[in-house]
C-alpha cells in the first residue's frame, strides 16, 4: 500500500505547492524550495544515468556481445572525459597545485585552453556536427524513394513541402517572386492554425492530467507494478 | 530493365553524390544570393536594436554541437549586434554540451569590441534541471548559479552589480530581454511557457529550421517578439546587421540543396507513375 499511497501523496503536496504559489504569497517560499529540490534531484538523476550507461556497457563488454568494441570505446570516452573534467579539477583544487599542463594544455578544468576543451572541440564537435549534417543526405535519399503521391493528402503534403522548401531559400524568389509569399501564407495560416490547435489541445490535456494528479486520481505515472 | 525503372531504383550513393555536389559547388565558387527579410526576422532585429547602451540581456544558448551549423551563425551575429550596441550579456546554457560553444562564441566576438569578461559579459555555464532552472532564474540567478563557468563567485563580477543605481542583477526581470538560441528541449517553447508569460520578460528566439513552424503561434500571439528560423533566419539577420558570415555564405548551398531535394521528389514520383502506367498497360 505504502509503495503507491506515499508517492501519490507526495505528488499531490508538491503539485499544490506549485499551484498555490501563484495565488498565495505565503506559499511562494514553499514553491521555491520544492523547485530547488527538483533541480537537485534532476542533477542527481544525471549521475544515476551515467552509472547506468557504464553498468550496461560493462556487461556488454564482459559478455562479448555484438559490437562490444563500441561499448569499450564509449567506456573509454566516459573514463577519459570524466577524469579530465571531474576528478582532476577536484584533485587540483584539493592540493592547491600550480598550472598542470600537458602539451601546452591545462589538465585540470573544462574551460578554453584545457585538454578537456581541446578534445571537445577536436573530437566531439566534428563528430556531433557530422551526425547532424548526414541528415541532409538521408533526407534527400528518403525523399526520392519514399515520398510517393499516392493519395490526395500526400499530394497536398508534397506540394506544400516543395513550396516551403523553395520559398524559404533565396533561390525561390529568383525562380518566381510569388513563392516566398506562398510560403509565408502556408506558414502563417494553415501551419499556424494546426500548430495552435495542437498546442491548445495539449495544454487542455495537461491541465486535465495535472488536476487528476492533484486530486490523487491519476496513478499512471507510478508505473504498472 | 528499362531506363525509367533503373532511375526509380537508383542507388542511394548517386543521390548522396548529387547532394554533395549541390552543396559544395556554391561554397567553392562563392555564389551569393540576395536575401529576403521576413517580419519574424525583422522582429528579432528590432528587439535588440531598441535596447539602450548599458542595458542587460539574458542569453540562453541552448544547443550542442549537433546544432552548430545552423545556430552558431545566429549566436555570433546576436553577440555582434549586442556588443555593438554596448549591451551587457548574462549568458548560460541548459544543454550539457552547450557551455564550450557559448565560450567560443564570446571569445570570437568580444575582442572585436574590446569587451571585458565580468564587466560586459558573463558566462554562467550549465545547470541541469530544465524548466525548474528557468523558473528559479526568474526568482534568483544566484541561487541557481552561485558561481560562473570559471568558478568565480557571481558577487565578485561587476556586471552582476550593474543594475539600476548599482543594484545587483539577480532575477531575469533585472534584464531587458531574453535572447534564446535553441535547437530543441529545453528551449524556446519551455522559455515561453515558464518565463515569458510568468515573469513578463520580452523574448526573441533563434531556432533550428525544423522547430520554427512550432513557434509561429508564439510570434503571432506576441509572446515572441521575433523569430529566426534555421540558417535562412541567421542569414537574414546577418544581412540586417550588415555582418555577412556563415549564414549568408551557407544560403547558396542550402538553396541548391533544397532545389535538389524538391527535384528528387518530383523525379521519384514521375518515374513511379510512369512505370506503374507502363505496367498496367502491359497487363
Amino acid at each position: 500500500m505504502l509503495r503507491r499511497e506515499i508517492p501519490i501523496f507526495l505528488a499531490m503536496i508538491v503539485g499544490w505547492f506549485m499551484v498555490g504559489e501563484f495565488f498565495f504569497p505565503w506559499a511562494e517560499a514553499g514553491g521555491t524550495e520544492v523547485q530547488q529540490m527538483a533541480v537537485i534531484i534532476t542533477a542527481a538523476s544525471v549521475v544515476l544515468g551515467v552509472a547506468n550507461v557504464i553498468r550496461i556497457n560493462l556487461l556488454k563488454v564482459s559478455r562479448r556481445e555484438k559490437d562490444w568494441q563500441y561499448a569499450m570505446l564509449l567506456l573509454a570516452g566516459i573514463a577519459l572525459m570524466g577524469f579530465l573534467g571531474t576528478v582532476l579539477p577536484v584533485v587540483h583544487a584539493a592540493v592547491h597545485g600550480g598550472a598542470w599542463k600537458l602539451g601546452g594544455f591545462g589538465l585540470a578544468g573544462i574551460t578554453s585552453g584545457t585538454l578537456f576543451d581541446r578534445l571537445y572541440n577536436r573530437v566531439y564537435v566534428p563528430l556531433s556536427a557530422t551526425m547532424y549534417g548526414l541528415l541532409a543526405f538521408y533526407i534527400a535519399s528518403a525523399a526520392f524513394r519514399a515520398f510517393r503521391v499516392r493519395t490526395p493528402e500526400a499530394a497536398l503534403l508534397a506540394v506544400a513541402a516543395i513550396i516551403v522548401m523553395i520559398g524559404r531559400v533565396p533561390i525561390g524568389e529568383k525562380i518566381w517572386d510569388g513563392i516566398p509569399l506562398l510560403t509565408d501564407w502556408i506558414m502563417n495560416v494553415p501551419n499556424l492554425a494546426a500548430k495552435r490547435a495542437i498546442l491548445i489541445g495539449a495544454a487542455l490535456g495537461g491541465i486535465a492530467t495535472g488536476l487528476k494528479i492533484l486530486l490523487g486520481i491519476e496513478r499512471n505515472f507510478l508505473g504498472s507494478d | 530493365m528499362s531506363l525509367t525503372k533503373r532511375i526509380e531504383a537508383l542507388d542511394r550513393r548517386w543521390i548522396f553524390l548529387l547532394m554533395l555536389l549541390a552543396m559544395s559547388f556554391p561554397l567553392i565558387v562563392h555564389i551569393t544570393l540576395p536575401l529576403r527579410v521576413t517580419p519574424e526576422g525583422r522582429g528579432f532585429y528590432e528587439s535588440i536594436e531598441k535596447l539602450q547602451s548599458g542595458d542587460i540581456v539574458y542569453l540562453a544558448s541552448d544547443y550542442d554541437p549537433g546544432g552548430k551549423a545552423e545556430l552558431d551563425p545566429m549566436l555570433l551575429a546576436a553577440l555582434d549586434h549586442l556588443f555593438r550596441k554596448n549591451v551587457k550579456i548574462v549568458g548560460a546554457t541548459l544543454w550539457p554540451a552547450g557551455s564550450p560553444l557559448l565560450e567560443r562564441a564570446y571569445n570570437a566576438v568580444a575582442p572585436k569590441y574590446n569587451k571585458t569578461y565580468g564587466v560586459d559579459y558573463v558566462h554562467l555555464g550549465f545547470k541541469e534541471g530544465k524548466e525548474n532552472v528557468m523558473v528559479q532564474l526568474g526568482k534568483s540567478i544566484r541561487e541557481v548559479f552561485p558561481t560562473d563557468y570559471y568558478g568565480t563567485k557571481l558577487d565578485s563580477l561587476p556586471l552582476m552589480h550593474s543594475g539600476l543605481n548599482g543594484t545587483p542583477i539577480d532575477k531575469l526581470n533585472d534584464t531587458k530581454l531574453l535572447v534564446n538560441i535553441s535547437i530543441g528541449y529545453p528551449g524556446t517553447r519551455e522559455w515561453v511557457q515558464q518565463v515569458r508569460s510568468r515573469f513578463n520578460l520580452p523574448m526573441v528566439s533563434g531556432c533550428a529550421a525544423v522547430s520554427a513552424p512550432e513557434y509561429y503561434p508564439y510570434v503571432q500571439s506576441g509572446q515572441l517578439a521575433g523569430l529566426l528560423g534555421g540558417l535562412a533566419g541567421a542569414a537574414e539577420y546577418e544581412q540586417m546587421i550588415d555582418r555577412p558570415g556563415w549564414g549568408v555564405t551557407g544560403m547558396a548551398a542550402q538553396s541548391l540543396a533544397h532545389v535538389t531535394i524538391a527535384l528528387l521528389i518530383v523525379l521519384g514520383n514521375v518515374m513511379y507513375f510512369w512505370n506503374r502506367r507502363k505496367g498496367a498497360s502491359r497487363s
